[in-house]
């Protein structure tokens, strides 16, 4: 038997929870008040995601960097990943929110697309 | 001298959403000032995601939370200007302005709308002894540099203070590449959220250390390291716990004070504990007219609220302006008093005549409160006795006010809230 230990995000309250795991199961979630700390401890402890934000440069526009996010949430392993792969992206300006900045970024299937409008100048 | 019924001072989450309440309540003729090269404010900066849940009910980014009301003022066709700071309000409501194109100018206002937002406690006023090297930052500043201007500020990383910003560059820092060594807080609690605890910190591995804060900087030109220390339970540094961290950047985020300082100009009565102007049920300041909203008033948690109380604000200097410069008759003044654990009220005071069916009071608490009932008395009888599971002073709390039931009641001489044990 694995326990690991988690801190709820739900509100906070911040329980502290322990998830006791077998094989990679969850055998037991405890320490929550309410049932969202369950639901986010069995997710936290099998596949744990998160959205990654960043910015990249961009040239011919009105400031010099352009806001960017992973336009889904990807595997929690996989933010450096997603770091790496804008590393080196400059973008042109016109941009548009929503603009695919990086297709299929870090072979997560996620693209990575623009949060903000950049006019060119 | 150009003339406007309502100025809005300041293009970010409050003054967008104040000019386009505003102009769907019918008044065309508004103008908003921006010091910036851009409307939209801090949220420029913030690139990340978690804003809009309560207004647009889908998780969002800080410039597309703040497209979205860009794009409203630009379809109402509002007016604005930027890169424009303002440098005077009188209480006759002339307002002094500069930028680069126009020079100095004056503007006419029927009414004002205080949009400005808050700034940073810097170094300065946290008596961190030291020399003043190169390395020392605001986390907001840090942010701007590293989200809009594209520097990385350092490599090595110390954190002071642990509110959201603090936390939010914590990770962004680490994404960056920096090694972000700790986060200290002097508090024995955090004031930012568990999410961003967890999400910013834990993710990484960057070690949160609370009731603990800076005693020594080190470096002359550039920063070298600086010195960190357990504190007492009156946040005096323990001697003996001192530990040297080698960093060449420190951040810090040690709270946010609203930017009064035209409010004063104007001559509007302000309140010492949020910092912001004193206003009524209406959001307006004790100068008649000029309304006041966002984080100018007291510091919000989240924008959502920002944008719904900026609405109000807007809604309401247009019916000032409709009605021929007044909000109509006023009844009796009822003061809202804030006491035990609940440290201050926006609103501070109330015309029951004047209210919306349903008045929203916010506040925030001093402490952390578990299992506790937040109340609200009418004279000596309680009307509002609600449960908290858990209240903390990094977030803020509200209640309703029922219209029909202070019009209803015989005598109502003052309103308190106050949080109460189980």
């Amino acid at each position: 038997m694995e326990s690991r230990n988690l801190t709820c995000i739900g509100c906070p309250m911040g329980c502290l929870m322990t998830v006791e795991m077998e094989n990679g199961e969850v055998v037991s979630v405890t320490g929550n008040t309410c049932k969202r700390g369950d639901d986010y401890a069995r997710k936290e402890v099998t596949h744990p995601t998160r959205i990654v934000t960043s910015s990249v440069y961009v040239t011919g526009g009105t400031i010099p960097m352009v806001s960017v996010k992973t336009a889904h949430d990807i595997p929690k392993e996989k933010i450096m990943d997603i770091m790496a792969s804008i590393e080196h992206v400059t973008v042109a300006a016109p941009v548009k929110i929503g603009d695919v900045i990086v297709a299929n970024a870090a072979d997560t299937g996620v693209d990575i697309i623009a949060t903000k409008d950049i006019a060119a100048v | 001298m150009s003339s406007y019924d309502i100025v809005i001072i300041g293009g970010g989450p409050a003054g967008l959403a104040a000019a386009a309440s505003a102009k769907r309540e019918g008044v065309d003729s508004i103008l908003i000032l921006e010091r910036d090269t851009q409307l939209g404010g801090i949220l420029n900066q913030c690139i990340h995601n978690g804003f809009g849940l309560h207004t647009f009910k889908e998780e969002l980014t800080g410039p597309e939370y703040a497209q979205r009301f860009i794009d409203q003022v630009e379809e109402l066709k509002i007016e604005y200007k930027l890169n424009t700071m303002v440098m005077d309000i009188t209480p006759d409501k002339q307002i002094t302005a500069m930028n680069r194109t126009d020079g100095l100018f004056h503007i006419q206002a029927k009414a004002i709308v205080l949009a400005m937002g808050c700034r940073e406690r810097s170094r300065g006023a946290l008596n961190i002894p030291g020399y003043r090297p190169a390395g020392i930052y605001s986390a907001g500043t840090a942010q701007r540099l590293v989200n809009i201007e594209g520097f990385m500020p350092g490599r090595e990383v110390v954190i002071l203070g642990s509110g959201d910003i603090g936390l939010i560059m914590a990770r962004r820092m680490t994404l960056e590449g920096a090694k972000v060594k700790v986060v200290a807080e002097l508090m024995p609690y955090s004031g930012g959220l568990k999410r961003n605890i967890v999400q910013c910190l834990d993710d990484f591995g960057i070690p949160l250390k609370l009731s603990h804060t800076v005693v020594d900087i080190k470096g002359k030109e550039r920063l070298e390291g600086i010195t960190l220390a357990a504190v007492d339970d009156k946040g005096k540094p323990i001697p003996g716990t001192e530990e040297e961290y080698t960093c060449d950047t420190l951040l810090l985020s040690c709270g946010l004070i609203p930017e009064n300082e035209i409010s004063r100009s104007i001559g509007v009565d302000m309140e010492p504990v949020t910092s912001g102007p004193i206003v009524n049920e209406s959001l307006e300041t004790s100068v008649e007219g000029v309304f006041a909203c966002g984080n100018v008033l007291h510091v919000h948690d989240l924008v959502d609220f920002v944008s719904e109380e900026a609405a109000a604000a807007g809604r309401n200097a247009a019916a000032y302006v409709k009605a021929g410069g007044t909000l109509g008759e006023k009844s009796k003044e009822i003061p809202i008093q804030a006491v035990d654990g609940v440290r201050y009220t926006v609103p501070k005071k109330l015309h029951v005549n004047r209210m919306a069916e349903e008045q929203i009071v916010r506040f925030r608490v001093g402490a952390v409160y578990k299992n506790c009932y937040i109340s609200a008395y009418l004279n000596d009888e309680r009307i509002i006795h609600r449960k908290r599971q858990i209240m903390a002073p990094g977030e803020m709390e509200e209640i309703k006010l029922k219209k029909e039931q202070l019009t209803g009641f015989d005598g109502l001489e003052n309103i308190t809230v106050k949080i109460e044990e189980a």
